[in-house]
């Protein structure tokens, strides 16, 4: 009977759970005493050096000096991670950002209701996935809107073959060959959601960071501030050393795969601020 | 024990009610906030599917066609104001009269005369395709505009310029308040204008459609006499009434100059270069040239190339290979005459004559 009787109560809280969902189908909706806000920075560097655009010079591993023009990439798909190997996914719409170096708001992703508690780590998605990179265009929106994301120049979409740029690094070396124009310069466009209706190359690429012996403490009044690193340098140095004499431009080719797996490793935790209310 | 267990039951129950209740309760707050009253309705617009067609691949759902948003999308359709200098719209290289390609270019030029790759695809029976462009490097026909609007040899332009354009027109904030009973004016709302009026683009009342339909009389001897050729040589690629079977294959034309891989530049898969879409052959008699890169001219050719001049290479499709060494297809100069009066009779003259597809009176054809 106790059995009987316990299955039943089960039966009954999961079917309330499910209910209370199913009847708000909006994750956004939680109790507001219960959450706190938590942001992201994606701090561009390159080794040592913080990333200056334009000015700034630096050297890869293969010895090659380089300067960078662009820089911007996209983050998506974002978890906090919990001691106990539980997590807190964000909601789907509210998890795709563009950072942009030469923008610096845009480099504070923040993330709000998040459920208190404590985080010792984070996960996201470096790109956009693939189900996202064939949506409808209604889902297109924001960052994901392709006119927005062209409309300075500096398109992080490609018309010609729909899907987005995940990562767009451009710049100039004295090692790269010289392009049409007579311009030393190095493109790599970054993208490739793995094919609409044929398999192609799937440079979609996980990120996960531990944030060590820190915990981000989340609750009303204490929103944790995660500084991260992104050192351009590891783009060219990992698993493959990428030299720009090489392999000045890198787009839609297999090779684009071998840089998303160097850069999938550029990203570090480093430290974290709690803004208490 | 019995009776203990219909009580857990019935008390689950009753809970199960309250809680609906609190659900209820819970999101009434939602429920109640006001939307703001449409300006105007915009009028339904009934897309019939001709009954000889598939099943469309479009999501109408997702995109309900209104007159007032296929209107929108016929302005947009043909108006320069889609290209950096004003000038190229959808309609200079998707001319009706040449069932929307570009008659007697092998290849377009865009803005400046810059001059594209590939010869300009026919715009019809839109709704069908799951895939464009030659190389297929599009799937949804929302998305379908970006590439010619951002082809620096093309329209040269960015979605971003043309919606700002757009909101500082005289009148486009007034066609997307019609249409979409409201002003703002968005990449969405932009792209699913096009593609209600490219849904539109329906060519299905050619001489063959009567026939197959029940007219006997609509073909003569001689296009019967081809259809019965075609089924037998070229209905293994362009299949159904479509007269593609969407796939793409290399059809063993010889590389130019140029080099153009055509799928392989989108998958990046060896086994797909020099692969191209398989064209539906709707209207094929007004849309010359021929092939992606427009090097035939005439029907002529283009049945020559298949008897005489496939050009064997690792990727070449295996139905234009044979085992006598020589590839391609064996047709005699009846054969080919016959196969080509009846592709003749695939073209649709209410098509081209369809005063709702016209230009309004705003686009550029030269």
């Amino acid at each position: 009977m106790k059995g009987l009787s316990y299955s039943i109560y089960s039966f009954f809280v999961a079917f309330t759970f499910s209910a209370f969902l199913l009847a708000c189908n909006n994750s956004d909706d939680v109790p507001p005493t219960g959450t706190g806000e938590v942001t992201l920075e994606f701090d561009n560097v390159a080794g040592t050096k913080n990333l200056v655009l334009g000015s700034g010079t630096y050297q890869n591993a293969a010895g090659e000096s380089f300067t960078v023009d662009i820089l911007n990439y996209f983050v998506s798909n974002i978890k906090l991670l919990r001691a106990d190997g539980t997590h807190y996914t964000v909601p789907q719409d509210s998890s795709y950002f563009l950072i942009r170096e030469a923008e610096r708001e845009s480099q504070f992703v923040k993330l709000k209701n998040i459920p208190a508690g404590e985080y010792v780590g984070v996960e996201f998605v470096v790109g956009v996935d693939s189900l996202r990179s064939v949506s409808d265009i209604s889902k297109r929106t924001g960052v994901l809107d392709p006119a927005d994301a062209s409309h300075e120049g500096n398109s992080m979409y490609w018309s010609w073959n729909s899907g987005y740029i995940f990562l767009k690094m451009e710049g100039t070396s004295p090692q790269a060959q010289t392009d049409a124009a007579g311009n030393r310069k190095f493109r790599y466009h970054i993208g490739g959601f793995g094919g609409y209706s044929a398999p192609t190359f799937n440079n979609i690429r996980t990120v996960r960071l531990q944030f060590g012996s820190d915990k981000a403490q989340v609750s009303p009044g204490s929103s944790p501030e995660i500084h991260l690193l992104a050192d351009i340098l590891k783009i060219f140095n990992g698993p493959t050393q990428i030299s720009l004499a090489t392999n000045p431009t890198v787009m839609v080719s297999p090779y684009s795969t071998t840089i998303a797996n160097n850069y999938l490793n550029m990203f570090s935790y480093d430290h974290m601020h709690v803004h208490n209310d | 024990m019995i009776s203990d267990t219909m009580n857990l039951l019935r008390l689950s129950l009753y809970g199960i009610l309250l809680c609906v209740g609190l659900i209820q309760l819970s999101c009434r707050s939602e429920q109640e906030s006001p939307e703001p009253e449409p300006i105007t309705k915009p009028t339904p617009y009934t897309w019939t599917k001709p009954r000889q067609f598939p099943e469309p691949v479009y999501d109408f759902q997702a995109n309900p066609l209104t007159a007032e948003g296929v209107e929108l999308g016929k302005f947009l359709f043909y108006d320069g104001i889609l290209s950096r200098n004003g000038l190229i719209g959808c309609g200079t290289c998707h001319q009706q009269s040449s069932a929307f390609t570009h008659h007697g270019h092998d290849l377009s030029h865009g803005v400046d005369d810059r001059l594209g790759k590939r010869n300009a695809q026919a715009v019809q029976n839109m709704a069908w395709s799951a895939v464009f462009f030659w190389d297929g490097g599009v799937h949804n026909l929302d998305f379908v505009p970006f590439n010619a609007i951002e082809n620096e040899v093309e329209m040269d332009e960015k979605v971003g310029n043309v919606l700002d354009k757009l909101r500082k027109s005289p009148d486009y904030p007034k066609r997307f308040r019609s249409a979409f009973s409201s002003e703002e004016i968005t990449t969405e709302r932009m792209m699913k204008a096009l593609s209600q009026f490219m849904l539109t683009m329906v060519s299905a009342t050619s001489r063959y459609d009567y026939y197959t339909m029940g007219d006997a009389s609509a073909l003569n001897a001689q296009e019967r006499q081809g259809l019965a050729l075609f089924k037998q040589h070229c209905s293994s690629c362009h299949s159904g009434e479509l007269f593609t079977d969407h796939s793409f294959r290399n059809n063993g034309l010889r590389p130019l100059p140029g080099n153009d891989l055509g799928r392989f530049d989108v998958t990046q898969v060896e086994a797909d270069r020099y692969k191209f879409k398989v064209p539906s052959l709707r209207n094929v008699g007004l849309s010359s040239p021929y092939m992606h890169d427009g090097r035939y001219y005439t029907l002529e050719e283009v049945l020559d190339h298949y008897t005489d001049s496939v050009y064997s290479s690792a990727t070449l499709d295996p139905i234009l290979k044979n085992d006598t060494g020589k590839s391609g297809l064996t047709l005699s100069p009846t054969d080919k005459q016959a196969i080509i009066a009846f592709l003749k009779s695939l073209t649709d003259e209410q098509f081209i004559r369809d005063r709702r597809l016209a230009d309004p009176g705003i686009g550029n054809a030269f």
